[in-house]
């Protein structure tokens, strides 16, 4: 039986106050950098342990701590990417409502590692229990000590602030969000250069996301060997799962990266509701391309996703079952990049415009013969030719859906009608 | 505090106004139910920004309404794992018993009805935001009592409003 880290506190009645998390041995791994580790012994130790970032695209937490310039004179910034946006993700939110001070622990250590005076936790709007849970945790933190100047009697000051989102799904994009703080539209910015050398005003900014920085703490507690020890040496460490759609028991699972995708949905969330087959997964959120049935053996890490032609993504984990129609879920998935398209770049913003167009043709019956090639056209049109990774999540899960559901798209051209209504 | 004092107060965590905008507009929001354009022109006052700054903002973040909305906003979340819950037929259910389609509001100035995508709260799918709050785990049944209960908060609103200041001659 794997034993909860990143949820140990999500349960308890006040999991969300300061004394349930001192209580549980909160902040005792802040004490522990500042006392025993410089500021480069946490990088290093996080480079040790394989953390990959949580939020999406698994790059190792430790080199991108790695690439801010060590001047100390130089102002630096650490951001929480807390925009948690992409469909069928609930992590972060679930983490900043019930125990947000692991979260504040993690951005105090990484801070340190990085040399950060300031952090900005750009949170959703819409996750307004979350905002008062973090502004009650900030203010508790900041009474004890734990934040503010001379945090517990060291040289290191350190202030962190929430800055609320207003709906947009681009912002989860990290150059998008310091877009989006300098109070600006959330359009990418081109990269070079990257946000550790020139980020949020122009300083060297490390963005991380909010179940990564709430590993950190752990990784200072009990080691870069145990983190690794955790799942596969080059994916490692517990791992929160969400898992919803079509299936018994929806929920957030914490268990082992690299778990067999099938065991999480068969056995921790319970498989498909009575009477019904599971047709489909998607494993990552909706930019994930769709896996079907018979694929559900991939272990759920960022490298065995990837090698299946999926993402781990944010572990957004959306069971489809045998009365939904795939073109239907394809469509959604289209719609919704198409809505969050920020508009900066053609092919995503005309080319999404246009997918949706057949889309909705095909599912009400009205698609033509050769609809199939032009929607594969279009995914030719927007892969790789977009500013940032918004266009290239939605060509690649329209293109899985073509792939392993083509029959399904044919049903409906030839049949002239959804044969699932 | 006023609104001008929330919104210095926000304005004090970044090193530059501009920053502030986007917290300035949540806090005229909350003010004033909608951004109309002379609430973002006092907003750019406030900051001492350029005007077209806050219109760009107001305009592109789908939390920012320039027109009004009712009193309930109905944000019902369409994406892929409310769709496969069941949203649909919610959708269906509140434009019956609202007697409006989406994104229009009732002509008591009551409801406003939205689909919006993920919420985050997939785990209790399907899922409506209203205000500050998530309902999840809805059902038709579910919908039901939660229409009734926000027109009751509305009459206790109504009733404490009345109480706390009694008509000339009570």
């Amino acid at each position: 039986m794997f034993e909860p880290v990143l949820l140990r506190n999500v349960d308890l009645l006040d999991g969300h106050l300061l004394s349930s998390y001192e209580a549980g041995g909160g902040y005792q791994a802040l004490v522990k950098a500042l006392r025993d580790f410089t500021p480069d012994e946490v990088v290093d130790l996080v480079k040790q342990s394989n953390l990959r970032g949580r939020g999406g695209a698994g790059f190792p937490t430790g080199m991108k701590w790695g690439f801010v310039p060590k001047r100390a004179d130089k102002l630096k910034y650490l951001c929480c990417n807390a925009d948690e946006g992409e469909p069928g993700t609930f992590k972060d939110r679930i983490i900043m409502e019930r125990d947000p001070h692991q979260l504040i622990e993690g951005l105090a250590v990484s801070a340190y590692a990085i040399g950060a005076e300031t952090a900005y936790v750009y949170v959703r709007g819409e996750y307004v229990t979350a905002i008062r849970r973090l502004e009650q945790a900030i203010a508790e933190a900041t009474d004890k000590g734990y934040l503010g100047r001379h945090v517990l009697g060291s040289e290191f000051n350190f202030a962190v602030h929430i800055h609320c989102g207003a709906g947009a799904y681009i912002c989860g994009e990290e150059t998008a969000m310091l877009e989006s703080l300098e109070g600006r539209r959330a359009q990418p910015r081109l990269k070079p250069p990257f946000p550790a050398v020139a980020g949020l005003y122009a300083s060297p900014t490390v963005i991380n996301n909010v179940e990564t920085l709430a590993c950190v703490p752990h990784i200072v507690m009990r080691g870069a060997d145990w983190f690794r020890g955790i799942g596969p040496d080059k994916s490692p460490g517990p791992k929160l799962y969400c898992v919803s759609g079509q299936v018994r028991k929806p929920g957030l699972y914490e268990l082992p990266m690299g778990i067999p995708l099938r065991e999480l949905v068969e056995e921790h969330a319970g498989g498909p509701l009575p009477g019904r087959r599971i047709k489909a997964v998607i494993p990552g959120g909706v930019s994930a391309p769709v896996i079907p049935e018979t694929g559900l053996e991939v272990g759920m890490d960022f490298d065995s996703l990837a090698a299946a032609g999926s993402m781990l993504g944010s572990a957004g984990v959306i069971v489809v079952d045998d009365t939904a129609c795939m073109v239907k879920v394809a469509t959604r998935i289209v719609e919704f990049f198409h809505h969050e398209s920020c508009g900066k770049c053609t092919p995503c913003r005309e080319g999404l415009n246009w997918a949706v167009k057949v889309l909705r043709r095909i599912e009400a019956g009205d698609g033509a013969a050769d609809d199939l090639e032009q929607l594969e056209m279009l995914c030719k049109g927007i892969f790789g030719n977009t500013f940032c990774a918004l266009g290239d999540g939605a060509a690649m899960g329209l293109r899985a859906a073509l792939k392993h559901f083509r029959d399904e798209f044919v049903a409906h051209i030839e049949q002239r009608r959804c044969p699932f209504h | 505090m006023t609104m001008r004092e929330m919104i210095e107060a926000a304005a004090a965590r970044y090193p530059n106004r501009r920053s502030a905008i986007m917290p300035a507009l949540l806090i005229a929001q909350k003010e004033h139910g909608h951004l109309p354009g002379p609430v973002l022109e006092e907003v750019a006052d406030i900051l001492g920004v350029e005007r077209i700054w806050v219109y760009e903002l107001a305009t592109f973040y789908t939390l920012f309404h320039t027109e009004p909305v009712g009193r309930f906003h109905l944000q019902l979340c369409d994406n892929v794992s409310c769709m496969l819950c069941g949203a649909e037929d919610l959708l269906r259910h509140l434009e019956g018993v609202l007697g409006i389609k989406k994104d229009e509001t009732t002509s008591d100035g009551l409801f406003t009805l939205s689909t919006v995508e993920c919420l985050g709260a997939c785990e209790m799918a399907p899922v409506m935001q209203v205000g500050d709050d998530y309902h999840g785990n809805l059902d038709v049944a579910r919908l039901e009592e939660l229409l009734e209960s926000l027109r009751a908060s509305l009459g206790k609103a109504a009733s404490a409003e009345h109480a706390s200041h009694p008509a000339p001659g009570e």
